[in-house]
């Protein structure tokens, strides 16, 4: 129930970030930053081989005792996360390699000294006696007759393969256009401004271990830690300080994590890892490499009939915990229809092991490439049908009176106008007059083009999409705890992670709402599995909807609580309180809500008689009313210039429309959108991480993984559609990662575009100068083949 | 990424600075604003067991002139050209490259020696100077040597230097606004090494014409016959194929590129100069 009184700092208001501060000002606190007294710098010894069988790791005589192989680490148990689906194949990943070596930088020891050149010192020292096997370095290989295998007990390099089909053969068999195109997208690092590291100690007077690390999820971590190290849960606090950035790159349990947490425990010595860009570049590059061959149907008036996928993921040497090996296959079968109706369906989809770094969820996770692949592909079909890309869409848009909406592979969408998103882009982005210039012609002889994307994403799915999957971690109930201090400031305890969000906003924006608290007298409390209640994390578009429905929620109770001390105190009925702007009102007065902590705490003669005596600290717990998730969406407008002599692509205009139900900040929504839409031009234009043959990592720093920089990233328009999804406690839908899945698809459709006139199209992420010099020479030889 | 072990001693001048090469250790290696070498320190590709700052060497960081040239003391950084804080020899050529060197942060302490030492053959400088007809002058001791760009570079990455020489600075003939001159270069985004670039100028006072290719990993190539070239007389292609035979067949295609439109800038009816 929200007030009749709108408060300019609740929901809905463009409050300015509270946590900029510090962060502005460069005093955020992340694991870098922790000094502890003796602390010790670890480095590891990571393979230089993709495959290899460990005949020996030799330790410096000289540097036995800081030096430490996996049969050092007594009892500690590999990392296993499986999934329920039928058919999984199981991994364990070794803390530390033993035996064999999986992929390039997997840690084969830990070596721990003063400082961490001293600590690379004696790593390089570490003589290694690998016996180079052949690697799986092609996923669409990877299940060929003799190729190598990555885990020799299993038949073939497939942790999972799936099935689907809906009505297929009936869909198609009145089809006017069968359209089939192959689409492929780079492995990519996310790149985080701030890379994993971690920070383990014992704390005597707890007598615990306490680990410090740059997460996006501390309790699972601790899960996964007292897993692995075979110790109770109470003997573990996971701290998470300031994470710069994390886009599920910290979505997971690390090899790193589990072996400092058992050095720390078993020495009693603090001690760090700060993972540098090299490691991270060479030894994580884990994301978003998919193979597509897609095939659409469609009747002669553009009408969909069916879409028919065989998807290839490749997810790596071992399954990630908590995500595993097969969600991002599992995500394609599940959303390759996007926000499109159509009667037939069929995909299948490996989930291919390979001689590289475990896959991890990336920000969009499997919907920047399938996005990618539907996209492109209806604009084939489109072309194909000399329909303009607008029209096609338009008619297999899901429409608006037929929200919610169960699509054919059971997603539930529940609200929105997706025509009229994409009607506003197209308006947005002046196409005709686009048309027009295109026409004209440009005078340095570039080429111009226009593209579009439209994708809805799910966030804030719960329990019963995730129990299907059957992985380590299925999301519940989600739970929050309001405190009012004694002078009348509010604490908030969440469990999910703020790493950019601006979670220490919006949430203190969501109990403004509620308690008419000032979001500046709202502590947040978040990445302390000691001060926290129980969560899954951050991850998945789950903030806004999940912790602030639980954060909403626990405020909704200690209102009552406060509205009962109120009307006693102004002999009104406690009903008939509001609370805005830091003062409980009633006809017969007001009182502030800092008197009223001040009586409960220190006064509390002058409290009611039948108080309720749990007082004023209230935890509960949150569930959207059905957990099938919101569904926000978005249209991407995007116009390029292609010049046809460099292959090169320039961003001219790109426009967003977007529907993130009620906007808790729009400013923070508008920030996400950009931050994700940047990344997703990385994607399209510049991200990869090519491996060769043996599979050996062909960039080592960002001279040869090109990151977008400023300048490549144009001025974005954003402009916000709010139907308000019936789920959610405030209307609000999960938008954290739109922006990255929209732009790959929408700037290959625009160089299609612009390429049109050659008869070519993209069909490789990113789309590099060399990838479209090559389209260029295929177009003359079939004009010089047709002359 | 930490560098191994390594001394460090700071020189008060180039003579200094070559004196203590000599001195301290064999594989001894000056430093001035460290953006190539630090990297490849952190990275241990480079692993010199000693490091000889020379970025405060007070000879190495002005400019004065020379009349006829401007001499550029090898730690003048890439920011300083930029800024106008040392006269340019051009006009405001040498301003309009430094812009577009890399970042900002790299600029303010990357230094125009630096960059020659290092021989990147992506790097601007390298290529700039060079078709710019540039020598270094080289210190060893209180000996000094002058050398020509174009003979200075001996391979991508090495140069004709000895272990204890030191590029105390550069000189650059002065030219006037009746010249004209391109740089024209192709980089996948703003601030990335070159993946092509050429050069061009036509020096009437001077009679000089001088069309460079560039980023051809491998020292640049000044071209033959470069008034045949600008005349249109010799087809590009061959020009590169002939001057750069190892190039992929992309990167061929964008060096001719980047030579087309080299030629277009520096020769079209705009103002005199002109490119960047």
């Amino acid at each position: 129930m929200r007030d009749v009184t709108k408060s300019l700092e609740g929901v809905g208001s463009s409050v300015l970030r509270l946590e900029d501060d510090r962060y502005l000002r460069g005093r955020g606190r992340f694991i870098a930053d922790i000094r502890l007294p003796g602390m010790l710098d670890v480095a590891f010894v990571r393979s230089p081989l993709a495959h290899a069988r460990i005949r020996s790791v030799g330790k410096p005589p000289a540097h036995e005792s800081a030096i430490f192989v996996m049969a050092d680490l007594k009892g500690v148990q590999g990392i296993k996360a499986d999934s329920g689906l039928p058919g999984f194949r199981s991994s364990v990943q070794p803390v530390l390699a033993w035996e064999k070596v999986r992929h390039v930088g997997e840690p084969l020891a830990a070596c721990v000294a003063a400082s961490r050149a001293e600590a690379e010192d004696i790593a390089e020292m570490v003589s290694l006696d690998l016996d180079e096997l052949p690697a799986v370095s092609e996923m669409t290989r990877a299940r060929d007759p003799g190729a190598p295998l990555v885990h020799e007990d299993w038949p073939e390099n497939v942790f999972l393969e799936t099935s689907v089909d809906t009505n297929f053969d009936a869909a198609v068999r009145d089809a006017a256009v069968v359209v089939k195109r192959t689409f492929r997208t780079a492995r990519q690092s996310m790149a985080p401004m701030e890379g994993r590291g971690v920070v383990a100690y014992w704390d005597n007077s707890a007598e615990q271990l306490v680990v410090c690390t740059s997460t996006q999820m501390p309790h699972i971590v601790r899960n996964g830690l007292a897993e692995c190290l075979g110790i109770d849960q109470g003997m573990i606090r996971v701290v998470a300080p300031d994470v710069g950035g994390g886009f599920g790159y910290k979505g997971i349990l690390l090899s790193e994590e589990v072996c400092l947490a058992y050095l720390a425990m078993t020495l009693r010595l603090p001690m760090r890892w700060i993972e540098d860009r090299r490691e991270h570049l060479t030894g994580n590059a884990n994301c978003r490499e998919h193979h597509y061959e897609i095939t659409g149907y469609a009747a002669a008036d553009g009408r969909l009939l069916a879409i028919d996928c065989d998807a290839i993921v490749d997810s790596g040497a071992y399954s990630a915990y908590p995500f595993s090996a097969c969600l991002e296959a599992a995500q394609v079968a599940s959303i390759l229809p996007g926000p499109y109706q159509f009667p037939g369906y069929r995909c299948r989809t490996w989930s291919i092991a390979s001689n590289k770094p475990p896959i991890l969820p990336f920000r969009g996770v499997a919907r920047t490439g399938v996005c990618f692949a539907l996209e492109v592909l209806l604009d084939s079909i489109a072309r194909e049908l000399n329909l303009p890309p607008e029209t096609i869409r338009r008619q297999n848009l899901v429409r608006p009176e037929q929200m919610p909406f169960v699509n054919i592979t059971k997603k539930i969408f529940d609200s929105g106008d997706y025509v009229e998103c994409l009607d506003r882009a197209v308006a947005s982005i002046d196409l005709p007059a686009i048309r027009a210039r295109q026409a004209a012609g440009e005078a340095d002889g570039r080429k111009i083009g226009v593209g579009f994307a439209i994708f809805c994403e799910q966030g804030a799915h719960g329990t019963s999409v995730y129990s299907g999957w059957g992985i380590p971690m299925v999301p519940g109930f989600e739970q929050a705890t309001a405190r009012l201090t004694p002078d009348g400031g509010l604490e908030l305890r969440v469990g999910v992670q703020s790493h950019g969000q601006s979670l220490e906003t919006t949430l203190a924006q969501i109990a403004n709402e509620v308690l008419g608290v000032a979001p500046r007298r709202v502590k947040v409390v978040h990445g302390d599995t000691a001060l926290t209640p129980y969560s899954t994390g951050t991850w998945g578009s789950r903030c806004a909807v999940m912790a602030g429905g639980a954060v909403a929620a626990a405020c909704d109770v200690l209102a009552g609580r406060i509205r009962k001390i109120a009307g006693h105190l102004l002999q009104a009925d406690p009903d008939s309180v509001v609370l805005a702007d830091g003062m409980a009102r009633a006809a017969a007065g007001e009182i502030s809500i800092r008197d009223i902590g001040t009586i409960w705490y220190r006064r509390p003669q002058d409290l009611p008689a039948d108080v309720d005596p749990a007082g004023l600290e209230v935890t509960q717990g949150y569930k959207t009313q059905r957990d099938t998730g919101t569904f926000s969406y978005a249209c991407h407008a995007a116009v390029v210039a292609v010049d046809p002599e460099l292959g090169s692509v320039e961003i001219l205009d790109y426009k967003i429309v977007e529907d993130g139900g009620v906007l808790i900040n729009p400013m923070v929504v508008d920030g996400q959108i950009y931050g994700g839409a940047a990344q997703g031009i990385g994607t399209a234009l510049y991200e990869e991480m090519r491996y060769d043959e043996s599979g050996q990592p062909m960039a080592a720093t960002f001279a040869d993984y090109h990151l977008p920089g400023a300048c490549e990233i144009p001025a974005f328009a954003v402009e916000h559609m709010e139907f308000p999804s019936p789920i959610s406690r405030f209307g609000q839908k999960g938008i954290g990662e739109g922006g990255a899945i929209g732009p790959p698809a929408a700037i290959a459709n625009a160089v299609n575009d612009a390429l049109a006139f050659l008869g070519v199209e993209v069909d490789t992420l990113p789309i590099t100068p060399g990838r479209l010099l090559a389209k260029f020479a295929q177009a003359r030889e079939k004009s010089e083949q047709a002359a | 990424m930490k560098p191994v072990r390594f001394e460090y001693a700071a020189a008060a001048s180039s003579a200094a600075a070559s004196a203590l090469l000599a001195q301290v250790a064999d594989d001894a290696k000056p430093i001035a604003g460290g953006q190539s070498l630090g990297p490849m320190l952190n990275l241990r590709l480079a692993r010199p067991s000693a490091l000889v700052d020379v970025s405060r060497a007070s000879d190495m960081r002005t400019a004065r002139d020379e009349g006829d040239a401007i001499f550029y003391g090898g730690a003048v950084t890439h920011a300083e050209i930029e800024d106008g804080d040392v006269p340019d020899a051009t006009p405001g050529w040498l301003a309009a490259v430094a812009r577009r060197i890399a970042y900002r942060a790299v600029r303010n302490r990357g230094t125009i020696a630096g960059s020659l030492v290092h021989a990147d053959p992506a790097a601007d400088w390298v290529n700039v100077l060079t078709a710019l007809g540039a020598h270094v002058v080289v210190a060893r001791g209180s000996a000094v040597r002058t050398v020509a760009l174009c003979d200075f570079f001996t391979g991508p990455f090495a140069t004709v230097l000895a272990h204890d020489e030191v590029v105390a600075g550069v000189r650059v003939l002065k030219r006037r606004a009746t010249a004209r001159w391109s740089y024209w270069k192709f980089c996948l985004k703003a601030g990335d090494f070159a993946k092509a670039s050429a050069a061009v100028l036509r020096d009437p006072e001077r009679r000089e014409t001088r069309i460079l290719l560039g980023a051809i990993e491998r020292p640049p190539v000044l071209l033959d016959d470069p008034l045949a070239i600008l005349q249109g007389r010799r087809s590009l292609a061959d020009v590169v194929t002939q001057a750069a035979p190892h190039l992929s067949d992309e990167a061929r295609t964008l060096h001719i590129a980047a030579l087309r439109r080299a030629i277009a800038l520096a020769t079209s009816d705009g103002k005199p100069g002109g490119g960047s």
